[in-house]
């Protein structure tokens, strides 16, 4: 028999695979997580809006009338969609696009500077990544609102 | 064949390197490119925007090539990313190769009617 070099430590607790219900509320996740996960949250809401942006794309371009047609939906809506409504969910897409384009930026910004791969920067960048997008939404969604 | 693997790997072989990572780069940095060139084309214009100066902008050839290009980029970026989130958090196989057929179709229709809008103006 021989002995442990060293006595064996207390149990340690892990985490594998975690459970939405049980595990995330302590969870904690650093900014940078947080960015990432909201990278891919952006990312599935456009992708799901998709049609939305290309409507918004086709009645603003099409003619003249369309164009009106466009304006229209944002302040009087459309069908049986209020104004308000369809002005709130472009603001969920400004967002997505704002935060997609910003983190994507990172992403590159990292693929391409070694000096960028450090714990600090990962954690800086995250915090002006979130700060830049959510200042950026308010300022348009204020114009969107027309409170300015 | 000479080594190929780790830090020699040639990234514009088939099959890898060029194809996922690579390519979710590129075409993300063409879509920001594009989003800069048509917010310059929108803060560099005096009056309102209207239907004239909005329409104006798509008219021109080289935005029509341009915005192709976008659409074609964003669909293989949407592609990549999908794909990636089905395979994270969808194990079973028949779901998951489901929802990227679904996938493709949403991405190809959204991409043939942005096209067609492209070139009515």
């Amino acid at each position: 028999m021989t002995e442990l070099a060293t006595p064996p430590r207390p149990p340690r607790r892990e985490f594998r695979n975690i459970n939405a219900f049980t595990d995330l509320t302590t969870y904690r996740l650093p900014p940078a997580g947080i960015v990432s996960i909201l990278h891919r949250v952006s990312g599935i809401l456009m992708f799901l809006l998709l049609p939305f942006i290309i409507w918004m794309f086709d009645t603003s371009l099409s003619s003249d009338y369309s164009f009106a047609r466009f304006k229209a939906a944002f302040n009087s809506g459309l069908g049986f969609v209020p104004g308000w409504f369809i002005k709130l969910v472009a603001l969920a897409l400004i967002w997505a696009y704002l935060h997609h384009f910003i983190a994507g930026l990172r992403h590159l910004w990292m693929d391409v500077s070694h000096a960028a791969v450090t714990k600090e920067f990962g954690h800086t960048s995250a915090m002006v990544t979130l700060a830049l997008s959510i200042l950026l939404t308010l300022v348009l969604g204020a114009k969107l609102f027309g409170l300015y | 064949m000479s080594v190929n693997y780790g830090s020699k790997r040639i990234v514009v072989g088939a099959h890898y390197g060029l194809r996922d990572w690579l390519s979710q780069r590129i075409t993300g940095g063409l879509m920001a490119l594009f989003t800069i060139i048509l917010l310059a084309q929108l803060i560099f214009t005096r009056g309102p925007i209207g239907y004239d100066l909005w329409a104006g902008i798509f008219a021109a050839q080289w935005m029509k090539v341009l915005t192709f290009s976008v659409i074609a980029a964003l669909l293989y970026h949407v592609w990549v990313g999908m794909r990636d989130v089905w395979m994270d958090y969808i194990q079973p196989v028949g779901i998951r190769l489901a929802l990227q057929i679904f996938t493709i179709v949403w991405l190809v229709g959204c991409a043939g009617w942005a096209i067609q809008v492209l070139w009515k103006i």
